[in-house]
């Protein structure tokens, strides 16, 4: 055991662990809100409470079809994201020609149901989920003792992240997505079927947003209200990050992941208003965020 | 169906819409296989909603467009496309978030029978030098017209919209791009083409149309040029 700054090591460390944790969730929801903003021009408040779906669908799907953590990690997403799909084709495509404020107002609208539904079945105590048996245990490091569920929650996240942003910067389908963002009616008229890689496009956020929320679910436990607890940090992330920027989503969702757990360290009473006080000073200095690009 | 004889390209009574603003008025006109037409008019003639009409990128729209005989009013852009139809914009729609390569790489091959990227870099080989370019836009405003019609060479749609391809360009730019058109024409492509230049235009046409109030009012070859210089400075005011 040693100190630095006067504070014991294991507390430090465990304080910046459980800040990479929640910044790998900040990151990957920003993510996901970044992807449909900038393909869509919808501000989706609705992602919390589709991350909050995953976390659902991974407990339902243990409870009634006994699949347990690994294929959750991949069915739960495909469900909720079909759910999204459905949204879009339903809801969200006749509102790309209004102000922002219809998608907000629709998509926060869509929130309330959804966990209004969910509190109204499973009450709003939050239900268990078990660590899958494969990821017990943990690591001791010496300086810290590491559980092995929640490395990899981080490598994990990393992965989906960085794999996203490959797609998106480096390849031909994430080409048509950027130039569709810049001009729809273009590439279009080159042949590609926009609305439909739209539509995808959102499902694809959404099922990013359940991915987080399976990963999630042995962690904080699954109730109707995890995903609003999340989203509105979520949102300061993106705001801090810049809107629509697919780097800045995870660059600031771990950055502010781990100001966060070392506010908790070395000035506990600011732990929760950090993340505010950055983006009002980000606001001041920087409107479009740190890696937005200006409008 | 398909008649021998039947143009390439067949637009009858063609109308469309922007909101309450009604900006064609029935055209009629027609491209035959291999031909190069140009749609001459004043500024706000129509002659750009046409090409967009034709494209598909104008939502309200009736009337007929009928291209290798088969009609498109009821298609979207995107089937449009695939039919074998390009269009190069007006304000040529060089993505900014992309880079020259992938700009160049964006459109997709609609059928066989594109040109290759060698045959484009021998049409344009500033294109080739600047292909490593980070950003689209970095361009310069001839080098992102080269770029804009080369990178519908490539998809192998046989009929060519370019709308004002030699706006704001310097002379030699211009020269460059006559010089394309006509080996385009050779190599068989056909292309309706939209300029206010008829010096210009009256390098590369076969045939003329004149737009106005969104209307087709005159048309004469290229033969027949000569003699309607005097009427076109009238239309064109110029």
């Amino acid at each position: 055991m040693f100190e630095i700054f006067g504070i014991p090591s294991n507390a430090l460390f465990g304080q910046l662990l459980i800040g990479l944790i929640n910044g790998s969730f900040y990151a990957l929801l920003s993510l996901g809100l970044a992807v449909i903003f900038g393909m869509l021009n919808i501000i989706n408040f609705s992602h919390g409470a589709q991350y909050m779906l995953g976390a659902f669908a991974a407990y339902l799907l243990l409870q009634y079809s006994g699949l347990g953590y690994w294929p959750a990690l991949i069915v739960a997403p495909i469900l909720v994201g079909i759910t999204g799909v459905l949204v879009e084709r339903l809801f969200l495509q006749w509102l790309y020609k209004l102000d922002h404020l219809y998608g907000l107002l629709l998509t926060f609208g869509l929130a309330l149901i959804f966990e209004g539904v969910t509190r109204n079945y499973f009450g709003s105590a939050g239900l268990p989920y078990t660590v899958p048996d494969s990821l017990r245990g943990g690591q001791n490091l010496g300086f810290m003792f590491l559980p092995n569920y929640r490395a990899w929650v981080i490598v994990a996240s990393l992965t989906i992240c960085f794999g996203t942003w490959f797609v998106i910067e480096r390849t031909r389908l994430g080409a048509y997505l950027r130039a569709a963002t810049e001009n729809p009616a273009l590439v279009r008229a080159f042949g590609i079927n926009v609305p439909l890689m739209i539509t995808l496009t959102y499902g694809f956020g959404v099922a990013l947003a359940a991915y987080a929320g399976v990963r999630a679910a042995p962690i904080y436990n699954v109730s109707p209200q995890m995903g609003s607890e999340l989203i509105i940090v979520v949102f300061a992330v993106v705001v801090i990050g810049g809107m629509g920027s697919i780097l800045g989503a995870i660059v600031t969702g771990f950055g502010l992941g781990v100001i966060e757990g070392l506010t908790k360290v070395f000035f506990p009473e600011a732990s929760n208003t950090m993340i505010f006080v950055i983006m009002a000073i980000v606001l001041l200095v920087r409107p479009a965020g740190l890696f937005g690009r200006r409008a | 169906m398909l008649d021998v004889t039947s143009p390439l390209l067949a637009i009858k009574d063609l109308q469309a819409w922007y909101g309450e603003s009604h900006v064609l008025h029935g055209v009629n006109f027609d491209v035959r296989e291999g031909e190069v037409v140009t749609l001459l008019g004043r500024n706000g003639a129509g002659k750009t909603t046409t090409l967009k009409s034709i494209m598909g990128m104008v939502a309200q729209r009736s009337g007929s467009v009928r291209f290798e005989g088969r009609e498109l009013i009821g298609s979207a852009a995107n089937q449009i496309a695939r039919a074998g139809i390009a269009i190069c914009p007006e304000e040529r729609g060089i993505f900014a978030s992309l880079s020259v390569e992938e700009n160049l790489m964006l459109p997709p091959v609609v059928k066989p029978g594109g040109l290759s990227l060698e045959r484009i870099f021998d049409l344009f080989p500033n294109l080739k030098e600047r292909l490593s370019s980070s950003q689209g836009t970095k361009l310069s405003g001839g080098e992102q017209q080269m770029l804009a019609i080369g990178r519908i060479l490539r998809t192998g749609a046989r009929l060519l919209l370019l709308d004002e391809p030699t706006e704001g360009l310097a002379p030699v730019i211009i020269q460059q791009i006559g010089k394309t058109i006509r080996s385009l024409k050779e190599e068989g492509f056909t292309i309706l083409l939209v300029e206010q230049n008829f010096r210009f235009a009256s390098t590369v046409a076969d045939r003329y149309y004149v737009m106005e109030h969104g209307r087709i009012i005159d048309q004469f070859s290229n033969a027949e040029l000569d003699a309607n210089v005097e009427k076109l400075h009238d239309y064109l005011g110029v």
